[in-house]
């Protein structure tokens, strides 16, 4: 078993990181296109995509039976399986992964929680260590006005409802969302997260963003699969 | 071995909100491979701890709430790696030790629990995990009162296994690790492999170890005298 930063493999692992409503998916979604277009493999893993243990998660989170160390060892299940499945075998062939949400989710999350953060960390020492951890800096308000405008209705444990902070569900998810973004922060020398302010423009974060993968990408070979689409190009 | 009476330890960073003097029961933890006679002692041994006044909880691996479905269904297809298996077993396991142990142990309970966490790191690092990670991993857990551990040699397992109808198991022939041609061949590759890593954890978690090769009247005598010495200690 490969410990954290141990993994060598001839693939690159991007992974983008944020609160909600901090932009990242799109971002994320975009490079996808541009790195298709150029050429290389990508294979796009997504968070909580595991059917075995979704089905787990989604039994505890329905009946509210997850405690802070249940929640946090299903997710850890589920990564575990996404690694071991969906990231692995891709960074061995050689392919560009992408992960939108990665294990610095699960730290910010849990430890907001109230779980150890020593111990969380150690949970996830299987993980494969990304090429670049983009971390999409945002306001409170900025991402609270983008999430609170635009969502039917918030989620018991999305909205950090098991930690009592308030009885009200907006207030509660505002107040945990505070406290996942100080995670963050704390956690951007601790892991080398690389910092893109999501103020911008999504037309410049992305060409941020582009700049930093093509420098990492020199030795990645393009493998352009022929299809219509990019017939063209 | 013992910790006194309300005196329980995390084994590492434990879990939060759980207020450590508060758990007045004793935690007693039967260990041991397939099919060396865990549950015949422990069903022997509830009625004669509560013919004796105690109130007891005996509990197994993968009967959580929580996760005992999942695993079930993850085992009839060998679909997950050993890494998500391994930290399956683990969410199995905190649900059963918060919902479970955890409340019958703050309520005076004694836990009879058949097998504990040396079981599931004994078959993670068999499979190949790191020996450091798992046992962090389970530095959530309780350290018991007692750990009994029913020695064996797999030639001594063989013949219990085929006393039950289903004969070998698919898991307990570690057959998702790919040891040997067939049920019986990996199965002893295997079996020997996790005697291995249970005698090196005995001395490092101190349990008391007990030959399984002994008769059933006699391992239940043996069993009844330490606990009953542990449970007049309390005073």
């Amino acid at each position: 078993m490969q410990m954290y930063g141990e993994h060598q493999f001839p693939g690159k692992l991007f992974i983008v990181e944020g609160i909600d409503g901090s932009g990242k998916s799109t971002q994320l979604s975009l490079l996808q296109q541009w790195l298709k277009r150029e050429g290389y493999t990508v294979f796009f893993s997504e968070w909580n995509s595991s059917l075995l243990v979704k089905e787990t998660t989604r039994r505890g989170k329905k009946k509210q039976m997850l405690t802070p160390t249940t929640f946090s060892l299903i997710h850890t299940t589920d990564l575990a399986d996404r690694i071991e499945r969906h990231i692995i075998p891709p960074l061995k062939a050689g392919a560009v992964v992408l992960a939108d949400r990665y294990i610095y989710t699960a730290f910010a999350r849990d430890v907001a929680r109230g779980v150890s953060p020593a111990w969380v960390r150690q949970l996830y020492q299987f993980a494969v260590k990304p090429t670049i951890g983009f971390y999409f800096r945002v306001p409170l308000e900025v991402s609270l006005k983008r999430i609170l405008g635009a969502r039917a209705g918030l989620k018991h444990y999305e909205a950090g409802m098991d930690l009592g902070l308030s009885d009200d569900i907006e207030e509660s998810f505002a107040l945990f969302q505070g406290m996942i973004r100080d995670q963050y922060e704390a956690m951007i020398d601790e892991f080398g997260l690389t910092v893109i302010d999501a103020t911008r423009s999504i037309e410049d974060q992305q060409d941020e963003v582009r700049a930093l993968v093509e420098r990492e990408l020199i030795d990645v070979p393009k493998h352009p699969v022929p299809s219509l689409e990019f017939a063209e190009s | 071995m013992n910790n006194g009476a309300g005196k329980h330890r995390f084994y590492g960073e434990g879990i939060p909100g759980v207020e450590l003097s508060e758990l007045q029961g004793r935690l007693i933890v039967i260990e041991g491979a397939d099919g060396v006679g865990r549950s015949t002692q422990v069903a022997m041994l509830k009625p004669w701890l509560e013919s004796n006044g105690h109130a007891v909880l005996d509990t197994g691996m993968t009967r959580s709430a929580l996760a005992g479905k999942g695993i079930k269904q993850a085992k009839e297809g060998p679909t997950l790696g050993p890494i998500s298996l391994t930290l399956f077993y683990a969410t199995d396991f905190a649900d059963r030790l918060e919902n479970e142990m955890i409340p019958a142990l703050r309520a005076g309970f004694i836990v009879l629990t058949d097998r504990y966490i040396y079981s599931l790191i004994a078959r993670a690092i068999v499979r190949g995990m790191d020996p450091g990670w798992i046992k962090a991993v389970y530095g959530m857990a309780l350290k018991p009162d007692a750990i009994f551990y029913l020695r064996s040699e797999v030639g001594d397992l063989i013949p219990r296994v085929l006393n039950r109808p289903t004969g070998f198991d698919y898991w307990e022939s570690g057959m998702d690790m790919h040891l040997g041609a067939d049920l019986f061949d990996s199965f002893v590759e295997y079996q020997t492999r996790m005697l291995a890593v249970f005698d090196s954890m005995s001395e490092e978690y101190g349990f008391g170890v007990i030959d399984s090769s002994d008769t059933i009247e006699r391992i239940y005598k043996t069993l009844q005298r330490r606990i009953g010495r542990l449970l007049r200690e309390r005073g």
